[in-house]
């Protein structure tokens, strides 16, 4: 299957730490729009790094020393911890509110009325709007849905989402879930989901990339990749989770 | 657009305590509180409540231990203890205040920046801050005071070159260590400015411990303002000093204590109200 024209294209990507000790190694793939790709491995595979890289937001001490990064769209990032994500002394609603306003534009007014409709989107309480809420006054998927309206208000046209499930309940896990699915259906960005849960994997994504030690050790279509996978490593990190519901169903 | 998934719990978690009832739990902070108002107060009403000039002399009543009429009695030169020292907490405070509002600012902002944008800048300011710590702090302010000539000039000099330092090394690491943390990293990828992010963001999560160290830093330039006056470089008479105070009262410590000892546990109560302020404060916004 080829893609049309992709919006986001990694050639080649390599980073090092000021050690020189590689942290990942030659990775490349490329997004079409609206598709989702899902980043598989565990932690310290290298998965966030290669979205910071994307962003541009190495931590200090790491370099990009080869490959290149293609980014056609604007990109937004989700990251793990929803309530750190947020600046813990600044009401959610002003800096949902001052996102808008610097990336979209509007004057003080719109960018609130605007605010308040993502938060709305969201299906965030009304309560938000009407008294100032601080991120330590919210749950975790609060937060996080906060959080991914402050991605959407710029606007993105590729949603980097870092383990945004991890850090909360089951129960919560698959309401954002939900949310991030309806939200990409109704908004048509493409999608970097970096998990180390390959049922999340499974169910949100069309192609993956197992990750292993800073390098792509296997990537496809997510159907024929979990059906068929060909690294002893996939098939470890498969015989590793409960049962993935796709499989179950597929013969 | 309708919304998706609604999960309308809100946690409602010990915030809606209002801040008056929380100082009122924290016993270091309202008693340094009260004893810093107490002492405010009288320095600001003194006029009203003593009948004694700061600086009349009556040489036929000098060296009058405390009594009724002088509540701690009176100087070699016959001036009301009492009167002078309330006088002299008006001076010193109000140089303890207005030297430590500018070295705050830029110390504050100067951290920040440093710790923010790190690189050369970064460097930059380290190196300041390092090599004016190098030098011993006393050795700056008398070379200082006595190269702009006795007075308040000398203190206010002295303490915008080296006062900063402290604010922006605490700036510095605070910033640099928030900086590593999710929510600036989130805030820079969401596309808000450098500049805005530092103002609006990282001054409010800095500014708590900031304070807390200004409490403690104020009681430094007290115990300075008063050695000047002591050595004969800081304020100079006729205008009541602790310093000059303590000085002129030391011939006389034989026979009449109370001149140098009153004005000397004057400096340590103000000193014990901003440090009683500043545990208080620290505790204040750590349970928050």
């Amino acid at each position: 299957m080829m893609a049309i024209r992709p919006v986001l294209e990694i050639d080649a990507l390599s980073l090092a730490a000021k050690s020189n000790k590689k942290l990942v190694d030659n990775v490349s793939f490329s997004l079409s729009k609206g598709e989702t790709l899902g980043l598989v491995g565990e932690s310290g595979s290298g998965k966030s790094l290669t979205l910071r890289a994307i962003l541009g937001i190495l931590p200090r001490g790491i370099e990009q020393v080869g490959g290149t990064v293609k980014n056609e769209e604007r990109s937004a990032m989700v990251f793990q911890d929803p309530r750190g994500s947020l600046d813990p002394l600044c009401p959610v609603v002003k800096q949902l509110t001052e996102v808008v306003y610097y990336r979209q534009r509007l004057s003080r007014r719109a960018s609130r009325k605007a605010a308040l409709e993502l938060l709305h989107m969201l299906g965030l309480p009304a309560s938000l709007q009407t008294s100032d809420r601080y991120p330590s006054q919210l749950s975790g998927g609060q937060c996080q849905r906060v959080v991914i309206a402050m991605a959407l208000a710029c606007k993105p046209g590729i949603l980097l989402c870092d383990e945004p499930t991890t850090a909360l309940d089951v129960t919560v896990q698959k309401q954002i879930m939900e949310t991030i699915s309806a939200l990409q259906v109704e908004l048509g960005f493409a999608m970097v989901f970096v998990t180390h849960n390959l049922a999340i994997a499974a169910a949100m994504c069309s192609k993956l990339c197992v990750m292993k030690e800073g390098k792509i050790i296997e990537q496809g279509n997510t159907l024929s990749l979990l059906q068929n996978p060909q690294n002893p490593y996939t098939q470890m990190l498969m015989n590793s989770v409960l049962p993935v519901p796709e499989l179950e169903g597929s013969d | 657009m309708k919304p998706i998934t609604v999960n309308p719990q809100l946690h409602e978690d010990g915030q809606s305590t209002s801040i008056i009832s929380r100082i009122w739990r924290i016993p270091a902070l309202l008693a340094g509180g009260i004893m810093l108002a107490v002492l405010v107060l009288l320095a600001i009403f003194i006029p009203f409540i003593s009948p004694h000039d700061p600086t009349g002399q009556d040489l036929s009543a000098f060296l009058q231990p405390p009594s009724a009429k002088h509540w701690l009695g009176t100087d070699q030169l016959g001036r009301d203890l009492f009167t002078r020292l309330i006088y002299a907490a008006r001076t010193d405070l109000t140089i303890m205040v207005l030297a430590e509002i500018i070295p705050f600012c830029t110390g504050v902002l100067l951290g920040m920046i440093a710790g923010y944008y790190g690189k050369w800048l970064d460097s930059v300011i380290s190196l300041l801050t390092d090599t004016f710590i190098a030098f011993p702090f006393y050795l700056i302010v008398i070379i200082v005071a006595f190269a702009s000539g006795a007075g308040q000039r000398g203190i206010y000099i002295t303490f915008m070159l080296v006062g900063w330092i402290v604010f922006a090394r605490v700036t510095r690491g605070l910033t640099a260590s928030f900086r590593q943390q999710e929510w600036v990293a989130s805030a820079q990828t969401l596309g808000l400015p450098g500049i805005r992010i530092i103002l609006r963001h990282i001054l409010p999560n800095v500014l708590p411990q900031a304070i807390v160290v200004l409490m403690t830093d104020m009681v430094g330039l007290l115990v300075a303002i008063v050695t000047l006056g002591y050595l004969g470089i800081g304020i100079a008479p006729p205008t009541p000093d602790w310093g000059t105070m303590i000085s002129d009262g030391q011939p006389f410590i034989t026979t009449a204590w109370w001149l140098s000892a009153v004005p000397g546990l004057a400096v340590v109560y103000v000193g014990i109200a901003l440090s009683l302020v500043g545990d208080g404060l620290a505790d204040l916004w750590r349970k928050k």
